[in-house]
């Protein structure tokens, strides 16, 4: 199987040679990045090239990138300090994300070469716009509605851009990182009124569980190995 | 000359054959469907943005709460992708157990669907034979995890815990007298695996009992036979899966093409449909459940011969046994740890999916390094077979539109997440 996929990652270096920002396995699966411009020439070679056949769009959805490698508390040097015991959201920096914040990822399969493959399509500024490829798989036709009622992505092209899962008239983009977890306004029944009303949130935002990232050197390792075999 | 206009029907949310919330907007000319427009999310509950916030572990009760009827798959994707990611294979008599419950949630869901999709058009019966065999299944979930539904049993590098040796019996009361309570005991006497074997004995006879009352039926067949027909290159176009897909005519079942656990050892077929209709697909399904059954005889088998761990003996992933918590301060700590702090997942990203009973079934994970995924997604069968309703119901008549939600198998907690 993996050198089934190395082969066609190959294939898809050399197809795609000067399309691509990066290339790479990651857990025996390929994945694909490019920025918004390229995307209908790719994904069209992509379903229709004999080579690829991509026929099927599994799955479509946004990525926010705004809080990645950001943790609650600090792991480097607390043997000496110890934790402190009050979390203030995101205040460390374990790793630096380089890149746009928002992307758009697309899960490809073969049936016929019993292949997957996944492309990051990276938005570079606002407006937040991609080409849409509802016309080239139709089930990316609610995807995208889902990628743009949850993250605010615009898809150029689209049939009919609607909101999807959040109800009539909302406002925001509740899967943005900055969006908060429990949300802005909430619902109840107004007995004077005699209708329901929105109103803002009574609940607070608490965090449970701190955010943390350990590099854990029992990976560290199968990271040099891994990169010694490279 | 009068003015026509075609009339514009709201249907649900709150309609029983609508299987939970689907709002469908239908513009109707006369009877016939001229466009469906399903608006969903009324069950939205942010699973994903809540995954997000929480440590991983603590995730997985609420994938069983995306497809409420088949909640072992949901819980087997999201495993499979932490220990894909974690670089850890669980052990063989948990991939046993874990293949054997993904076959009981397949019957399970296929009888929740035979069920009620006889229900809605009209074949009263089914419902009550299904629900019949349902709560025989219920019981081996209750038996292995102590609830009849989200049973949060799989877990990162297993099982919680092996299948256990006695099942409950039932006690006499005064709605049921001895002789009642004697023969719903009658399989109960052994393990849960002695269970679970008179079970895949008995249920073939009883898909029989289903196939007489259905499969030559001609009310059945004047409800389902060319209705909603898609083609295999549609359905591929369209993002179908699983029944919905095999109904059409391709032979596509990521068990046999993209083996996982211990499917490429077991001995199954894939059945295929030919036109594409709900009849074709009720038959898929129905056959699916004898090859279910099948797969399950298969693992009680092993299971019986091939005792062993189900879960790894690595503590910084799974918790430590009770009684060594107790009195081992390694242990302690590992479990203050576990239950704090979760363990952390290396930064990378992984699509992980299983052949769930409605179709391909998927968890794209992307984690930092932290202790709580970056983000989750779930990729639902059904969310790509609704947004095909409105092609699937145009040209049919409204009381087609109940036969087609039927057989899409459409369930809500899945597709609003």
């Amino acid at each position: 199987m993996t050198a089934v996929t190395e082969n066609l990652l190959d294939r898809l270096r050399q197809r795609f040679d000067g399309y691509l920002s990066s290339s790479r396995i990651d857990v025996g699966q390929i994945t694909l990045e490019f920025k918004a411009d390229k995307l209908l020439e790719i994904c069209l070679a992509l379903r229709d090239e004999d080579a690829f056949q991509f026929t099927q769009l599994s799955d479509l959805c946004g990525l926010d990138y705004l809080t990645y490698g950001q943790a609650d508390w600090e792991t480097q040097d607390t043997t000496s300090t110890g934790f402190s015991r009050g979390v203030s959201a995101r205040s460390q920096v374990e790793q630096e994300h380089s890149g746009p914040r928002y992307a758009v990822v697309y899960h490809l399969l073969s049936i016929v070469h019993n292949q997957r493959i996944r492309l990051r399509c990276l938005i570079e500024d606002e407006p937040l716009l991609v080409s849409s490829v509802a016309e080239i798989w139709a089930s990316a036709n609610w995807y995208e509605r889902e990628a743009f009622d949850l993250f605010g992505i615009m898809f150029e092209g689209h049939p009919d851009l609607r909101r999807i899962l959040t109800d009539y008239g909302f406002i925001g983009h509740p899967f943005r990182k900055d969006f908060p977890l429990e949300g802005n306004v909430e619902v109840r029944y107004d007995e004077e009124k005699g209708r329901v009303v929105y109103q803002a949130v009574s609940i607070q935002s608490r965090v449970l569980v701190p955010r943390v990232i350990r590099n854990d050197n029992r990976y560290q390792q199968d990271d040099e190995q891994a990169s010694e075999t490279e | 000359m009068p003015e026509i206009r075609n009339m514009t029907m709201n249907f649900g949310p709150q309609h029983p054959a609508a299987h939970g919330v689907l709002r469908l907007v239908l513009e109707m000319d006369g009877e016939v469907i001229e466009r469906a427009d399903p608006h969903i999310g009324l069950l939205h509950r942010g699973t994903e943005k809540l995954a997000e916030s929480k440590p991983y572990n603590q995730s997985i009760g609420y994938m069983d709460r995306l497809d409420y009827v088949s909640m072992m798959c949901n819980e087997h994707a999201y495993v499979m992708a932490m220990e894909k990611l974690l670089g850890v294979t669980p052990p063989v008599r948990a991939q046993y157990i874990r293949v054997m419950f993904d076959e009981i949630t397949r019957v399970l869901n296929h009888l929740m669907w035979l069920g009620t999709h006889g229900l809605d058009i009209g074949a009263m019966t089914m419902f009550l034979y299904c629900f019949r065999e349902r709560e025989d299944l219920m019981d081996c979930y209750e038996a292995v995890s102590g609830t009849r539904m989200h049973a949060t049993y799989y877990r990162p590098g297993g099982v919680y815990r092996d299948l256990p040796s006695s099942m409950p019996n039932y006690q006499t009361s005064k709605w049921h007298d001895e002789k009642q309570v004697e023969e719903s005991n009658e399989t109960r006497g052994g393990s849960l695996l002695d269970f679970i074997d008179a079970f895949t004995a008995r249920f073939p006879g009883c898909i029989d009992e289903y196939e007489t009352l259905l499969t030559d039926n001609r009310i059945w067949k004047q409800r389902t036979v060319g209705i909603g027909v898609v083609t295999p290159e549609r359905a591929l176009q369209i993002g179908f899966t699983g029944p919905m897909l095999r109904g059409s005519g391709v032979e596509w079942d990521l068990r046999k093409k993209q083996p996982y656990e211990v499917y490429s050892e077991l001995d199954f077929d894939i059945p295929v449909g030919v036109n594409g209709d709900c009849y074709d697909r009720y038959l898929v399904r129905v056959e699916e459940m004898r090859q279910s059954n099948r797969i399950i005889k298969q693992c009680v088998d092993w299971l019986k011969a091939n005792p062993g761990p189900v879960i790894l003996d690595d503590h910084k992933l799974v918790p430590p046994r009770r009684e060594e918590m107790k009195d081992d301060m390694e242990s302690l700590i590992h479990h203050f740890k576990l239950f704090t702090e979760g363990f952390c997942i290396p930064e990378g990203e992984i699509y992980s999916v299983v052949e769930h009973p409605k179709g391909e079934f998927g968890i794209y994970l992307v984690s930092d390094g932290a202790n709580k995924p970056y983000r989750l997604k779930v990729r639902a069968p059904g969310f790509a077979h609704l947004s095909a309703m409105n092609e699937m119901v145009q040209g049919h008549m409204l009381a087609d539109v109940v036969a087609v939600i039927g057989t899409q198998d459409i369930v809500f907690g899945e597709i609003d997440r």
